[in-house]
């Protein structure tokens, strides 16, 4: 076939040009303004003006950006692997049933996920509610003191984990699940014909067939995680959220209520690259098993 | 398998669903409890034991969330930016995946690369430059201001191109025979042929934007400008202390996008597990 070269790349620059437009606006050009920002001294909104570096060398000495960092790193050591344990469990039960009322257990493990944040927010506030909670009844009956949860520090984090865990975990079950799909029926038949249990079966065959899918899911769980912002900040109102401040957290406070924009574009630049540089990690880590086996 | 082994596994495996189904409506309990307690009067929501079924039903905290304060005008703003960040998001990413995908020109691996890159970047990080950028257009507080920054999901021209990249060759080949135009083929053809795709994208993006809280909630301060997930948390005095009013608001917020998910249950659930690189 005869391809007419200059034709073809000009319908490819009118089909590529709405796309190219909004992304060079709103994404090359704000990734790079970040950068430049981050070397600056300057307000949220106005001129800046040329600081170098200084807002990277005052990281290790703020004190709530160690807050932050640790927050972050806390949070995700309570949701990432919690959470996709929580999932690939309730994926296993789900999929040994059928039909109807396999649609209907699914759909009840997946409805959260599809919820507004300020939804679950506001079901969960009132679940946990100091006076009037379901959850305080029932502390009330086991006979613990009730606790005002989302006031509490100790407290605070590992709630907003478990929330986010029921909040998310229906989107690594949908990814288990299409992973158990695609496990062969017949591999489970062998394993019977050799009289492997149960905890056999999920051991040898289950499992080893199911990593690909678990570590996606741990991936995009922890990079999700790095990123939280949402349900602290909502779950912090009226409570301490100094105590509980996460990265964006940080950048949004840093940026919006203290109007110091270059200090917080240089948050930013530390969250971006510790993002890309766990996503590359991956992804060679992904490429590498993929080529052992 | 032995006889009384099978029965044995029954056995079980009748415990592990039953276990399954328990789990099930308990992980769902939370959502019932705020809708249940959305319909009962004030005074019983706030009785010292638990009452899971309401003694009197009452609609009247969702008519006074409807009709005393700006959840309609918020309603709206969330309809119109969802909308608009779909079908934005949509229409450019279908023809940039076409063309990356059939056509050849220049640039198109370094095109395609950035694409792929930016599917990492977290957007999170950009919020002070995307505040900045549209308080310098004016459009701060307008729903364009709060549609633009959104429209970064790469994940959509790469399940797109994938789509395009499946069609046989022989539909194109016939098409070009026919002298028909690259429009022509992308709308006439490919498009037809990936409609559940982009059903299915279309469903998804809408969730998505109607769930976003971070940037309209920085992008918008006046009230009557916010969408129905910014504004039911940040309006202190447009409900009071009324647990019920403040439920029934949440459960206005999050019934389009349950019902858009019950209702096209497949093709959410082939969207986001496309959009998690998992072949559907």
């Amino acid at each position: 076939m005869i391809r007419n070269r200059k034709k073809e790349a000009l319908v490819a620059l009118v089909l590529i040009a709405p796309f190219a437009a909004t992304y060079g606006l709103v994404f090359v050009y704000p990734t790079i303004d970040m950068f430049v920002l981050s070397f600056q001294k300057a307000p949220l909104i106005g001129e800046g003006r040329w600081l170098g570096v200084d807002n990277y060398t005052r990281l290790p000495g703020d004190r709530r950006f160690h807050t932050a960092l640790w927050n972050t790193a806390y949070f995700v050591l309570l949701s990432v692997v919690p959470g996709t344990l929580v999932a690939l469990g309730i994926s296993l039960g789900v999929s040994r049933l059928s039909g109807r009322l396999q649609a209907l257990v699914l759909a009840l493990f997946f409805l959260p996920y599809i919820l507004p944040v300020s939804v679950v927010f506001r079901i969960w506030d009132w679940t946990l509610n100091f006076q009037f909670g379901i959850a305080m009844h029932i502390f009330d009956l086991v006979g613990i003191d009730r606790i005002p949860i989302f006031k509490v520090t100790d407290w605070f984090m590992p709630a907003v984990a478990v929330i986010t865990i029921w909040w998310t975990a229906g989107f690594s079950i949908l990814l288990f699940l299409a992973g158990l799909r695609a496990i062969p029926q017949e591999i489970y038949e062998a394993a019977s014909l050799d009289n492997a249990g149960t905890w056999t079966t999920f051991r040898r065959v289950t499992w080893p067939l199911l990593w690909p899918v678990t570590a996606l899911v741990l991936t995009i769980q922890l990079i999700l995680q790095l990123k939280i912002f949402d349900q602290v900040y909502l779950f912090s109102q009226g409570g301490r959220p100094n105590d509980n401040l996460v990265m964006v957290y940080y950048i949004f406070q840093r940026a919006f209520v203290n109007n110091d924009g270059g200090r917080a574009a240089a948050i930013a630049v530390v969250l971006f690259i510790m993002v890309i540089v766990i996503s590359v990690l991956n992804f060679q880590l992904m490429r590498f098993s993929e080529r052992r086996s | 398998m032995t006889p009384a082994k099978a029965k044995r596994y029954n056995v079980a495996g009748a415990v592990i669903t039953i276990f399954t189904v328990i789990c099930a409506v308990l992980w769902a309990f939370p959502l019932y409890w705020g809708i249940i307690n959305s319909l009962k009067p004030e005074d019983e929501v706030i009785r010292p034991y638990i009452e899971l079924w309401p003694d009197t039903f009452t609609l009247d905290h969702y008519i006074f969330a409807l009709t005393r304060t700006q959840i309609g005008t918020w309603y709206i703003n969330s309809i119109a930016t969802a909308l608009g960040v779909t079908v934005l998001t949509v229409s450019t990413s279908m023809l940039c995946g076409y063309a990356i995908s059939q056509l050849s020109f220049p640039l198109r691996r370094p095109l395609w690369w950035l694409i792929l890159a930016s599917f990492m970047v977290p957007t999170q990080v950009l919020i002070i430059n995307h505040f900045v950028l549209m308080a310098d257009m004016g459009l701060l507080n307008s729903w364009a201001g709060i549609i633009l920054p959104q429209l970064i999901h790469p994940v959509v021209i790469i399940v797109y191109k994938q789509f395009f990249d499946q069609v046989p060759k022989e539909f194109r080949e016939a098409a070009v025979m026919d002298n028909a135009g690259e429009f022509r083929i992308l709308f006439k053809v490919y498009l037809p042929i990936n409609w559940g795709v982009t059903t299915a994208l279309s469903i998804v993006t809408f969730i998505w934007a109607w769930n976003a809280f971070l940037w309209p909630f920085l992008a918008v301060t006046k009230t009557e400008m916010m969408t129905i997930t910014v504004g039911i948390t940040q309006v202190w005095d447009a409900f009071g202390v009324y647990y019920a009013r403040q439920l029934s608001a949440a459960v206005l917020a999050g019934l389009p996008v349950a019902l858009a998910y019950l209702v096209f249950q497949r093709r959410v659930t082939q969207a986001i597990t496309l959009s998690a690189g998992i072949k559907g």
